[in-house]
């Protein structure tokens, strides 16, 4: 009993260094060198270098100039990160998407009245994005051609042809609309 | 028809059924001492461990010995780490100044980490500094996995050696894991995920200044890591609060499909590694089917129901009609890059295998979508399940089948050529029941207190499922949530902390028992009337045990929680 008592004590010793603290710097240096962007935060920086954002992370947009993200239940803050947990028989669930769906001027797109799950959702659907493309051409005093067809160039399809949905990076799209001013 | 969505699925089956020969065959060799190509590295690090921590690896142990090195080791483990937990406010790498855990959530986070099960009563940004990530969770991601292993392959050798009293050498079973399995793995996997954006960094938050002038805190820590074990270590705990649904942890769609291999791998390759020791790959290949069909039938009612979508949100003017343009269907708590195919696969999986990671938020899904998640977890987390605990439940199973058909034929049942008994029964029903036992007494006590049912986010019968929920992640050491109901408050901490520890531990005493008993016994060769345990009738039986044990067990409490609100969610009632 002792003797093993005294095995798992240093077992335990052994991994947490080996494990706890060798591995995750290890794959820190790795990260570092190998994949800087990525390590980083995927970050996006403006022409003088600050950082605007994460391509990776949405940000809240409510100017009828840019295009809108999803709902975000922590209010696209970074450091509270989730979804509303609101159940499908919610009456604030139901009450919020109306809500919404009224901001909108009428039905829309699920993912644009519904929150997302980490609350930092970058994409919409490419049938969100459209959705707002009037708004945002009027706005802009664009034509809603021009406005579509960057929507279509900021479209992703599906990865490999099969994985995930098609989608557009709310952030990419409205850094290429201030681009076109 | 959702195509994409439904080749989705089947590649990543396709995956698993060639990935569960490789790397099973390759922990067969592992766990029998065997030469391995790593051999030239990992060896001489084993042979030093062992000569640091004093382990005579030729000596093995019977099963007692085993259990009581299993326990003191985890024993040792939950200590440390309830340490680390408290006192995280006085120790290094704490940009975020993160405070000590108070003793009751250290309590729950400790045993919820000890245990693989990783469920999660405080949010990762904030309540855990970066030291805590490091030392204390990866670590136990790491070796909570490989104690599960380590019992899996105990219980194997168990069930296929006879006339022996030894299965083997707990601290050589959990070093080998380690060493040759999971950390080799794990810096590959780390590696995969940063390159698709999983983040690497010891740098604080930072601040952005958004395109609107804002200004946004984005998260930085070693999630890659961390993240890479959570998943091949069935696991499941986040970094984030967020979980697999945060772009930091789960980039990109081919990240969802890597993090679900992940997941699956290792328990999909102890069912051919089990039939490696039978030396009968149709022993093993019996039990994946088995898993395999139950896995795909979960998945199917789950996909079908969020794809269907939440007739309540459509009224209020949400458009819930896939289209080549939107995923569709109920979008609340799912990732845009996922849609319903992404994020119903990865609930189905993790729920199956006992990952608490989840990349949508089941507390948001249709009645009949979370009815699925629970019931995987309810069922004793057998459908793949977690790193070795998985192939236990399964093997569990397999042992009461045998039995129920040998009571019917009237002949005396046997496993591998060894005859089932009184003994053996009795333990395996013990197992069962501890698991349905502290699900049930657990929620019940709950439900009826005003500290239970104080933590609840959804009224109506939803909130007898966010109750229910957590008490059945907790003893099934699933480790997902519906996450609205707030357990963070002394008693729900404490008793999840326990209903944990029992579903891990207590559970390993009657398993470990039988796999000394077994162990024990003569092989018998088979006779006329031997049931085969190798056919399409084998793996039907077994289905059938499994469906009607958790059918009978939980059928009263789904329908005062799922059920009902799923037709009450047809009539638009309102909570």
């Amino acid at each position: 009993m002792l003797r093993h008592l005294s095995i798992a004590f240093r077992m335990a010793v052994v991994t947490i260094v080996a494990l706890g603290l060798a591995y995750p710097f290890v794959i820190t240096g790795a990260g570092q060198v190998a994949f800087p962007y990525a390590a980083n935060g995927s970050l996006a920086r403006d022409a003088g270098g600050k950082v605007i954002g994460s391509h990776l992370i949405g940000q809240s947009f409510t100017s009828d100039r840019y295009f809108h993200g999803r709902p975000s239940a922590s209010d696209y803050d970074g450091t509270r990160s989730g979804g509303s947990n609101l159940g499908p028989t919610s009456k604030k669930l139901a009450e919020d998407v109306a809500t919404r769906a009224k901001a909108a001027g009428g039905a829309a797109p699920v993912d644009l009245l519904t929150s997302s799950g980490s609350g930092l959702d970058p994409d919409v659907s490419v049938a969100s994005a459209l959705f707002q493309v009037p708004r945002v051409a009027k706005a802009r005093r664009l034509a809603e051609d021009a406005v579509r067809r960057l929507v279509e160039q900021h479209t992703s399809p599906r990865q490999l042809g099969f994985l995930g949905e098609p989608r557009v990076n709310v952030l990419e799209l409205n850094l290429a609309l201030d681009g076109k001013r | 028809m959702p195509v994409p969505s439904l080749i989705q699925a089947a590649v990543l089956v396709v995956l698993l059924a060639a990935v569960a020969p490789l790397l099973g065959g390759y922990m067969a060799r592992v766990f029998s001492g065997e030469r391995t190509f790593l051999d030239p590295v990992a060896k001489p690090v084993e042979t030093f461990v062992y000569g640091l921590c004093r382990v005579d690896a030729r000596r093995e142990m019977r099963w007692a010995t085993y259990l009581l090195t299993v326990l003191l080791f985890n024993a040792v483990g939950f200590v440390i780490l309830f340490l680390i937990l408290v006192l995280q406010g006085f120790l290094p790498l704490n940009p975020q100044h993160a405070p000590g855990m108070r003793w009751d959530l250290a309590f729950n986070t400790a045993a919820s980490f000890v245990t693989n099960t990783n469920l999660q009563n405080y949010a990762g940004e904030r309540g855990v500094s970066y030291l805590t990530q490091m030392l204390g969770l990866t670590w136990q991601n790491f070796v909570s996995a490989a104690t599960g292993a380590a019992v899996a392959v105990a219980l194997v050798r168990g069930l296929t050696r006879h006339e022996s009293k030894e299965i083997g050498n707990f601290w050589v079973d959990l070093t080998r894991s380690l060493l040759y399995v999971l950390l080799p793995i794990s810096i590959v996997l780390a590696l995969v995920l940063l390159a698709q954006g999983v983040i690497q960094s010891l740098s604080p938050n930072l601040v952005a200044t958004t395109l609107e002038g804002a200004r946004q805190a984005i998260p930085m820590g070693p999630v890659a890591s961390q993240e890479a074990i959570k998943m091949l270590g069935v696991n499941g705990g986040g970094f984030f609060n967020a979980n697999s649904a945060h772009p930091f942890e789960n980039p990109t769609p081919l990240t969802n499909l890597i993090e679900m291999l992940a997941v699956l791998s290792i328990p999909a390759s102890f069912t051919y590694l089990f039939g490696k020791y039978a030396k009968n790959q149709r022993q093993g290949w019996v039990l994946f089917t088995a898993m395999l069909l139950l896995l795909l039938a979960g998945f199917g009612v789950m996909f079908a129901s969020e794809r269907a979508g939440n007739p309540i949100l459509t009224r209020a003017g949400a458009d819930q009609v896939a289209s080549a343009t939107s995923p569709g269907g109920n979008m609340e708590g799912k990732e845009a890059r996922f849609g319903v195919g992404g994020s119903t696969l990865f609930g189905e999986m993790t729920t199956a295998a006992s990952c608490g990671a989840v990349n949508s938020t089941f507390d948001s899904y249709t009645p009949l979508g979370g009815l699925i998640a629970m019931l995987n977890i309810q069922l004793g987390e057998i459908i793949f399940g977690g790193v070795g605990a998985g192939l236990i439940g399964m093997l569990i199973f397999a042992l009461l089948a045998v039995f129920i058909a040998g009571l019917m034929v009237g002949r005396t049942p046997e496993y591998l050529g060894k005859k089932i008994e009184g003994n053996e029964m009795k333990m395996a029903m013990v197992a069962v029941l501890v698991l349905a036992s502290s699900i049930l007494a657990f929620s019940a006590i709950a439900s009826v207190t005003s500290w239970g049912l104080a933590g609840r986010l959804n009224l109506g019968p939803h909130g007898l499922s966010e109750i229910l929920y957590y008490y059945s992640s907790a003893s099934g050491n699933n480790g997902s949530a519906f996450a609205g109901y707030n357990a963070d408050s002394p008693l729900p901490n404490l008793t999840g902390g326990i209903a944990m520890l029992l579903g891990r531990f207590l559970y390993l005493v009657p398993v470990m028992a039988i796999a000394g008993s077994m162990a024990a016994k003569k092989v018998t060769p088979p006779s006329a009337g031997t049931f085969p345990t190798t056919g399409a009738l084998f793996v039907g039986l077994l289905i059938g045990v499994i469906l009607i044990v958790g059918a009978l067990t939980f059928f009263p409490v789904y329908a005062l929680g799922p059920i009902v609100e799923q037709l009450l969610m047809q009539a638009g009632r309102l909570f």
